[in-house]
């Protein structure tokens, strides 16, 4: 059967414009709150549009105006049957202090293996330097080609140049440091979607850089120097850059799904607010880590102590594991799966 | 490889469904053109302004020169398809849109992951894992998309629909045949009235020789289907004929009143 479609749209249409001008007021945002007859209304002419696409699909071919009511129902749909939790207006210390520590515990295995990974590399990295002194030449990439020199120069070096960059260098220094990390980060996030092999290989690579350095500096005798320099910073970065790796084998392991009988979207959509959490908290500690590195990292004795710089450095891997492993547990719910 | 398919298709829970258009490689590729452009300009721009400004306080300004240029180069999507609901520039102007696979409304999560994620499908260079994973998902996905459940649809302009334009009120010589007119609407499917109805819709779109040949094409069709007498069909242009065609179709006659 063919529709009558002139008389179809002269009937219909007016209920068209209707649902299109509501529509067009709750996507503008310039509504604040309808009223539960608002609401009916926009309920019906949402159903009435519905059984007249529907009518239109069995009945008539035409489509211009089947793909103009497709595009009203469509808009229509997302706005009534959204499920999902509306957003609640931010409250960044309930976010620091309860979501994302626990957040990072829901998901502490990945970080385990993202530590695993790092520390198999690092092993690697160190014994490389040890056994091979070339292995240095090879292994470090072109932004760490100060590392090149022998450790004993460059304390040596640096001690001589006291505060070695003035204000200025190191506030810059301290943004270039921050967009590196950050984006170090995300790439170990972004990898995840490779099944989670790009993620591995990156935190691999990282561990290699870091037990070369290591190794090289503790080879040289220079381990009280590497300690005040590594630790203020690296005592954030590291963790960071780690739970960055946690992000990218949670995806991995929601795409491998092992054990789970649910599809693929419905896994990687409950992921989401994970992964934004973690995100965000990776930001804020680069950005301080950022900080730390340029403003007293690149401090050194006789300025600033090795001592001073050795005991804030691990005050603060106390203070970040603290916070990881015991802020808001009071108002954690039963333990999720992993 | 998944079966690709061009349309996002949802049944609502009231039964009903729904398709919309999915944006292809190319015309992504064009949108993630525009942007680009959008964005090193703009990056263009904040760098003049910035080495300007080093004169005063040369740190600084450096710092905030690569703050600067981090966050456009991460947040000009984020933000804008924050703020335009799943629309960037380069999209708005292509007429493409991010939506949920779902059909259910954008949320920031999914804005910020399937962003983050671009880092994964530029490698190695001009977005070849991302084009790739459009060219091979089955609904058009890049692999942030995947991540964060997100489809690009395509968005058409589309006007409530205007028959008047096409149907004229003028007198019908087929109507003169009532029985050979019900036979019409009887034997005429949904498609082959489609197709003569896009005829008209777009005849002026078409050169002259093309328009003659389309319409004589669909006219024959349609006289094979319900032979009207010869007396009839003899004066009328094939288009007027395929015209007349679709007007009882589409407009059945009316009871007299």
């Amino acid at each position: 059967m063919i529709l009558d479609l002139e008389r179809f749209i002269a009937a219909e249409g007016a209920y068209w414009s209707e649902l299109e001008s509501m529509l067009d007021q709750l996507e503008s945002g310039t509504t604040s709150r309808w009223s539960l007859t608002e609401l009916q209304r926009f309920h019906y002419l949402y159903e009435r549009a519905s059984a007249g696409l529907a009518k239109l699909a069995t009945a008539s071919a035409e489509p211009t105006t089947r793909r103009f009511l497709e595009s009203l129902v469509a808009r229509a749909y997302s706005e009534i049957h959204e499920t999902r939790q509306r957003q609640h207006r931010l409250k960044p210390l309930t976010w620091l202090l309860h979501t994302l520590p626990q957040t990072f515990r829901r998901h502490v295995g990945a970080f385990r293996l993202s530590v695993y990974i790092t520390i198999a590399g690092a092993l690697f990295g160190g014994f490389a330097v040890t056994f091979d002194p070339e292995a240095k030449e090879a292994l470090v990439p072109g932004q760490f080609r100060h590392l090149m020199d022998n450790p004993a120069d460059r304390v040596a070096q640096e001690e001589a140049a006291g505060a070695g960059l003035t204000p200025d260098g190191m506030t810059s220094f301290s943004a270039q440091l921050m967009t590196n990390n950050i984006g170090v980060s995300l790439k170990a996030i972004a990898l995840g979607m490779t099944y989670g092999l790009g993620t591995i290989l990156l935190l691999f690579y990282n561990g290699i850089i870091l037990g070369l350095v290591m190794g090289d500096y503790l080879l040289a005798g220079q381990g009280v120097f590497l300690a005040g320099w590594l630790l203020p910073h690296g005592s954030v970065e590291i963790p960071a850059i780690l739970i960055g790796g946690q992000a990218g084998l949670m995806i991995a392991s929601a795409l491998l799904g092992r054990g789970e009988r649910r599809p693929l979207g419905h896994r990687l959509r409950r992921l989401i607010p994970d992964l934004v959490t973690l995100i965000g908290g990776i930001v804020l500690l680069l950005i301080w880590a950022g900080i730390v590195e340029a403003f007293f990292s690149q401090l050194h004795a006789p300025i600033l102590p090795y001592e001073v710089k050795i005991a804030f450095g691990s005050m603060q891997l106390v203070l970040l594991f603290l916070y990881l492993t015991r802020c808001g547990r009071r108002t954690e719910s039963a333990p999720a799966q992993p | 490889m998944s079966e690709r398919v061009a349309t996002l298709s949802i049944r609502t829970p009231e039964g009903v469904l729904f398709s919309q258009l999915l944006a292809g490689p190319v015309t992504r590729f064009l949108a993630w053109s525009i942007d680009f452009v959008v964005v090193f300009s703009v990056v263009y721009l904040v760098q003049i302004l910035v080495t300007l400004l080093t004169l005063l306080s040369p740190g600084v300004f450096e710092a905030l020169g690569v703050l600067l240029f981090f966050a456009i180069s991460i947040g000009y999507a984020m933000v804008l398809e924050w703020y335009w609901r799943g629309q960037t520039l380069g999209k708005r102007i292509l007429r493409l849109r991010v939506v949920d696979a779902e059909g259910l409304h954008l949320k920031p999560g999914q804005i910020i992951v399937r962003n983050v994620l671009r880092f994964v499908d530029m490698l190695p260079a001009f977005y070849m894992v991302g084009g790739l994973a459009v060219f091979l998902s089955r609904k058009a996905q890049r692999l942030g998309d995947l991540a964060a459940n997100t489809v690009v649809i395509r968005m058409p302009k589309l006007s409530e629909p205007n028959l008047a334009r096409i149907l004229s009120d003028k007198y019908n010589s087929l109507r003169d045949y009532p029985h050979l007119e019900g036979r019409l609407r009887q034997r005429v499917n949904p498609v082959e009235a489609a197709v003569a109805l896009q005829a008209l819709n777009r005849r002026d779109t078409l050169d002259d020789e093309a328009r003659l040949e389309l319409f004589h094409d669909i006219a024959e069709h349609f006289k094979r289907k319900v032979p009207f007498p010869d007396e009839v069909v003899r004066d009328i242009a094939d288009e007027q004929y395929v015209q007349n065609v679709v007007e009882i179709i589409y407009r059945p006659r009316r009871p007299q009143t």
